[in-house]
């Protein structure tokens, strides 16, 4: 095995990667990680404004719809398909690096096909949430009036309940902290615009590979780099998941 | 001493063996499975703090330990990604200690500000946010022709 002999290597001596890696490959690896920086950045503040409040709106209640479910009361169904198609386009994309690294040609493009799939259906799901949330509107009672309103950056229908006030067989509620629109749009809309970006990297990577380019490079290390960025955005999403959904 | 067969950068002294494609498959197949297992577990515990909440006067404390247990298994869910997926486990651990090491400023980063954000409710909660301030402005006279008055 090649490892054995690395013991008597100068590994700073010059004309080699003392990571043993190829430069493009880790500088991916330290824009993920300034990336994470920018990522945990974002939740904490969402974290200190959550801790500042005395109320903040149950996620349980707020995510519990389903397309074509009608109202029904189905907390953590969607997101959890969505984690799912997340956690699927991971593997496949994984699949696609393994077949890459035995130069596989067309078991790199059958699974960069899936990933593909996986990360529009993921945005496709995204796009609807976004809709129910922005469109589907609750009775709140603002400065004594009802008022019918949908979640945004600036109004939260998802405050503590007006007791025993109810409005077309509806609850009414008083408003909710008005942050929580801002970040839940906020950060998933960033999370989701690297979903989208990795997309189009995967797109970009699928027409390289369809024209031959890696065969004649003699190496699929971009389809690893892409793996990198695009398994970057499921780690992410286990945090989002988290911070909004979950807890 | 080289893999001849992906060998592309001067740079790489030496490749991971590519490994027989059964095995490798393998480990993709099993940490697929304990990353479904895992959220399955997560899911069930965020539908039990639901079902707490139904709860008129539901405990706290073990709500927030429910919580608790779910940060650590999205904590371990991150570790299979990045160790096995992402295949930073396999790097050079010099390599792997300039990506982990910097991530250490997370639990400072973390604590202090949900501790601060914390601080905030408790502004909140007392009258120390609306509390008029203490002294009374004093407004001297300025005699405007002596030194250091306003000119």
């Amino acid at each position: 095995m090649a490892t054995a002999a690395t013991s008597d290597i100068k590994w700073w001596a010059g004309g080699r990667s003392p990571f043993n890696m190829e430069y493009g490959k880790l500088m991916m690896w330290y824009f993920l990680m300034s990336d994470a920086f920018t990522f945990g950045a974002f939740l904490i503040s969402y974290g200190t404004i959550r801790f500042s409040q005395n109320y903040w709106p149950d996620p349980n209640h707020v995510f519990n719809a389903f397309p074509f479910a009608g109202h029904a009361n189905l907390p953590l169904a969607f997101v959890s398909l969505m984690t799912f198609i997340l956690i699927i386009s991971s593997v496949t994309m994984v699949l696609a690096v393994h077949a890459g690294h035995h130069m596989d040609r067309k078991g790199v493009i059958k699974w960069m096909i899936w990933t593909i799939v996986g990360g529009i259906a993921f945005l496709s799901c995204q796009a609807w949430e976004w809709t129910h949330l922005i469109t589907g509107h609750h009775p709140v009672l603002i400065d004594g009036v009802v008022q019918e309103i949908g979640t945004t950056v600036s109004r939260n229908p998802w405050g503590p309940d007006v007791t025993g006030m109810m409005h077309d067989g509806m609850q009414v509620t008083k408003t909710g902290p008005v942050a929580f629109g801002g970040y839940f749009f906020g950060i998933t809309g960033f999370h989701g615009f690297h979903v989208l970006s990795g997309v189009v990297i995967n797109i970009i990577m699928l027409i390289m590979t369809l024209n031959g380019t890696f065969d004649r490079r003699g190496h699929y290390q971009m389809i690893e780099k892409a793996g990198l960025y695009w398994h970057f955005v499921d780690l992410v999403w286990v945090f989002v998941f988290l911070c909004f959904y979950l807890i | 001493m080289q893999h001849s067969s992906n060998t592309h950068s001067p740079e790489v002294t030496f490749h991971h063996a590519p490994g027989d494609s059964a095995s490798t498959i393998k480990k993709i197949v099993r940490t697929t499975v304990i990353l479904s297992v895992i959220t399955l577990i997560e899911l069930a515990l965020g539908f039990g703090i639901y079902m707490l909440h139904k709860n008129p006067d539901p405990s706290h404390a073990l709500i927030l330990f429910i919580k608790g247990v779910i940060v650590i298994l999205s904590l371990l869910k991150a570790f299979y990604i990045v160790g096995v997926f992402m295949h930073l486990g396999d790097e050079v651990k010099n390599m792997i200690m300039t990506i982990v090491v910097p991530l250490m400023l997370f639990i400072w980063f973390i604590a202090a500000f949900l501790w601060d954000g914390n601080a905030w409710r408790n502004l909140r909660n007392t009258d120390a946010g609306h509390r008029p301030a203490k002294q009374e402005q004093v407004t001297k006279p300025v005699d405007a022709k002596k030194p250091g008055g306003i000119e």
